[in-house]
């Protein structure tokens, strides 16, 4: 573990225009070592990462490889030094194939013509290492979220990487998925690859990691051994406050809570079927489930948004027929999108923009008032404590926890009774965590009913009241009180017994 | 790699460049065009320029609300020339009738602008409810209608019945406190697009397409009816652009309104509207057709440079004008 380092930042700032986003940074990376790296987002890892592999230069202090002072002018270079970066927004060609995307650029070639034969046997290799079964004929721009993530994994198997430096790896993987991910960590660390990675889930850290960084604002907080450093500890040291009360206290259930939404029977064709249940005003229910196990689409088809069927649905004790998105706000009904950058705004836009859009309506039937919406903005920006550097910055260029708090505003804008949201936190920090889950209560002590969709398992129990447990398109399981554990979701989740491949339909 | 962090000063101090380019070139050309021809500024060539505008401006007006909604529409030169076609038809059919009079001209305005609904219905219908790509629906209607329009004129022109023409002609030429009437027409239009793109829920709900579909959709946006009604309100105005044009000539024949989709479509990007959808601005796409018509005026007042230039002038001025919006786009 004490090997020398391979790859080392000392000193490093980085600054944008008169800004300095990273104050000094020392990390270094060392052979057969798994190093997290975490941190708040804007903390400044993804820029600490970018320097890394090459994508950004430095502002000032060195870069060195293998003791010896290294500038690299292109990504280019640093792969060629068998530096290798995983990005969290993938980096694949979509309409080519997962063989075309994996040997990219370093094709394989008898003569004049590509060697297709051998590519083929080598990308079966490759993935089947991941125990990722596609087809290396399959156009990326075909394959779920967790095998473009395996695709990339084979990809640096394939460039025998020194040096492997992963975003977030396992934000879109299922469990089992990230077992296999780990075996392979597993696997290139006893080769004496140094691995870099990051993640929010501070469980998997210390899993796999050996050695813990700790960024806040900009700066390293904490480096040290893995095993020496608690959950709680990093956590602490993240937010540079104490978050053992990640999640709000759960109320008492009322004796005799109103319906205020009963579903029974609701299809949605190829990805979930025959589902029921009742949700109370003032509760929130828990929908857990594998990714794919149609959790989305079930929601989604509730809400309007894409062809669904019921067999009976009241709301709020009244009979309601939604065919599409408005005919489901109209009923108070309002969906929140885990997808906030592709489906839940318009990243080239302001924040005027994407709060009203939802709502328009209510700032003018034909013209806007934009004076109105100027006012809902600085409501919404206090209330939600959102956090832009600029009032009409793009909105793309918000870190993930503001465009989440401002997601959340917009569909406030609609003033909804009952508000599904699906994956509330994917991808932020545990502060901004915290304030989103105290907000989903607030909004359910405040009399609306609230359902919470997670792939994440700790979220889904702190937060729920109830939990349904959803498993390839059906109701698995139905869970309440101290039934809401972990291994219980698990089991239902899995099916006991049953296998635990569940890919996306 | 974009830089997630401006200066607010360097950003408040000045529009952009995709905001100033466009207004700094029209001065350009106004003052070129006043120095090398005293003419240029009177009023005379003042009305001649924006009369002539004003066809390929209220078909701009309506192209930009198109394009921001992230669609495209190939066949409006076309368009014009069947409606006008189809418009001459039914005026000299109706002739024995109704006689020469109002009623005659208004069953005219009528046809043309019935036509230009269900033609920018279709077009809407096919690419919306369909699901076909517009450049492909549009660019199938735009060989369509011109060849209707030669089939109407079998190979030849149509004329417009003399007496009708006589009678029709001021719509053109004449106007009120001696501006003519397509720019009053023009002018009109212009306001009420800028308002609808700017101040609008229509306008909002062009531009929330045009960025991203899936995210206008999730947000409550009837994206299909969004778009039908740009494609249907740009085939209104395409008829509204012929009322003011059949009485120029009096006739329609398989080579009226050549191009003109593509002088529309550049007269939007110079205008600054993004090709690929999501921003527009009505006012852009007026200071783009003054440019086009003023670059071609100029040429035709000196013998700076060869009149036979013009496209390649206005080539040029279209490629500069993606690239500043380009350089925009980095900063921003």
């Amino acid at each position: 573990m004490s090997a020398a380092p391979i790859l080392r930042l000392a000193g490093v700032t980085r600054s944008f225009g008169p800004v300095e986003v990273l104050h000094g940074i020392d990390l270094d990376l060392r052979a057969g070592e798994v190093h997290a790296l975490i941190g708040e987002n804007g903390a400044g890892k993804s820029t600490t990462m970018k320097i890394l592999a090459g994508y950004q230069p430095a502002t000032r202090g060195r870069i060195l490889l293998d003791d010896q002072e290294v500038t690299f002018r292109s990504l280019h270079e640093g792969e060629e030094a068998g530096i290798v970066m995983i990005h969290q927004e993938f980096n694949l060609a979509e309409q080519l194939t997962v063989e075309q995307n994996i040997f990219l650029g370093r094709e394989l070639r008898r003569g004049w013509l590509l060697d297709k034969a051998e590519m083929r046997k080598r990308t079966r290799a490759y993935l089947d290492r991941v125990k990722c079964p596609v087809d290396p004929d399959t156009p990326v721009s075909r394959l779920s979220n967790s095998d473009k993530q395996m695709v990339e994994i084979a990809k640096a198997l394939s460039r025998d990487a020194r040096v492997l430096i992963m975003d977030e790896p396992t934000a879109v993987l299922t469990n089992t998925e990230t077992r296999v991910l780990f075996e392979q960590v597993r696997a290139m660390r006893a080769a004496g690859t140094a691995i870099l990675f990051t993640s929010h889930k501070l469980g998997e850290v210390a899993e796999i990691a050996d050695r813990v960084t700790v960024m806040r604002d900009g700066s390293v907080v904490h480096t040290g051994p893995a095993s020496a450093i608690s959950e709680d500890g990093m956590a602490s040291a993240m937010v540079g406050r104490d978050v053992s009360d990640l999640y709000p206290a759960k109320p008492a259930a009322a004796p005799e809570p109103a319906i205020a939404l009963r579903v029974r029977g609701l299809d949605v064709p190829g990805h979930a079927e025959a589902i029921g249940f009742d949700l109370h005003a003032g509760e929130i229910l828990g929908i857990a489930g594998l990714i794919g196990s149609g959790r989305t689409e079930a929601m989604e088809g509730l809400c309007g948004l894409r062809p669904a069927t019921t067999r009976a649905l009241e709301i709020g004790g009244k009979p309601a027929t939604i065919r599409r998105p408005s005919d489901a706000l109209a009923h108070g009904l309002c969906y929140l999108t885990e997808d906030r950058k592709l489906r839940g705004l318009l990243l080239e836009k302001g924040m005027r923009v994407n709060l009203t859009l939802q709502a328009l309506a209510k700032f003018g039937r034909v013209l806007i008032d934009q004076a109105a919406e100027e006012r809902a903005l600085d409501t919404a920006i206090r209330e939600f404590d959102i956090r832009a550097g600029r009032r009409d910055m793009r909105v793309g260029n918000l870190s993930g926890g503001n465009q989440q708090k401002l997601l959340l505003a917009k569909v406030m804008q609609s003033e909804p009774r009952i508000l599904v949201v699906d994956e509330p936190t994917r991808g932020i920090d545990i502060g901004t965590k915290q304030q989103i889950y105290a907000f989903l209560r607030a909004l359910a002590a405040e009399g609306r009913a609230i359902i919470v969709v997670s792939s994440e398992m700790q979220e889904v129990i702190g937060l729920s009241d109830r939990v349904l447990v959803m498993r390839r398109g059906r109701i698995a399981g139905r869970l309440e009180g101290a039934e809401i554990t972990e291994d219980t979701i698990v089991r239902h989740a899995m099916g006991v017994g049953a296998s635990s491949q569940e890919r996306v339909a | 790699m974009a830089m997630d962090t401006t200066t607010p000063a360097s950003r408040r101090s000045l529009p952009s460049m995709s905001v100033l380019g466009p207004i700094i070139a029209l001065v350009a050309l106004v003052v070129i065009g006043a120095l090398l021809n005293p003419n240029f500024l009177g009023a005379a060539n003042i009305t001649n320029v924006l009369a002539r505008s004003a066809f390929i401006g209220i078909i701009a007006v309506g192209t930009t609300f198109v394009i921001t909604a992230g669609g495209l529409d190939l066949s409006v030169g076309s368009m014009a020339a069947f409606i006008a076609g189809l418009m001459i038809l039914v005026m000299n059919a109706a002739l024995p009738t109704l006689g020469v009079g109002v009623p005659i001209i208004l069953l005219g305005m009528a046809t043309a602008l019935a036509a230009g609904l269900i033609a920018g219905l279709i077009n809407g219908f096919l690419i919306t409810t369909l699901g076909i790509e517009a450049f492909i629906v549009t660019l199938g209607t735009m060989g369509i209608y011109r060849s209707l329009v030669t089939w109407l004129a079998d190979g030849g022109t149509l004329s417009l019945d003399f007496g009708l023409r006589t009678f029709y002609r001021p719509v053109y030429f004449d106007g009120i406190l001696g501006i003519s009437w397509p720019i009053i027409v023009f002018a009109l239009v212009v306001i009420g697009g800028e308002i609808l793109m700017s101040r609008s829920r229509f306008g909002r709900h062009c531009a929330a397409t045009g960025s991203n579909e899936h995210v206008a959709h999730y947000s409550n946006v009837n994206v299909n009816r969004t778009r039908l009604f740009t494609y249907a309100m740009l085939g209104m105005l395409v008829g509204v652009a012929t009322i003011m044009y059949v009485p120029r000539l009096g006739s329609a024949s398989a080579s009226t309104g050549v191009l003109w989709e593509l002088e529309a479509i550049a007269a939007v990007i110079i205008g600054g509207t993004v090709l690929k959808g999501g921003f527009g601005r009505v006012w852009g796409t007026v200071i783009g057709v003054l440019i086009l018509s003023m670059i071609d005026n100029i040429l035709n007042l000196t013998d700076l440079v060869s009149p036979y230039l013009n496209g390649a002038i206005q080539g040029v001025i279209i490629v500069l004008a993606v690239i500043l919006q380009r350089e925009a786009k980095a900063k921003g």
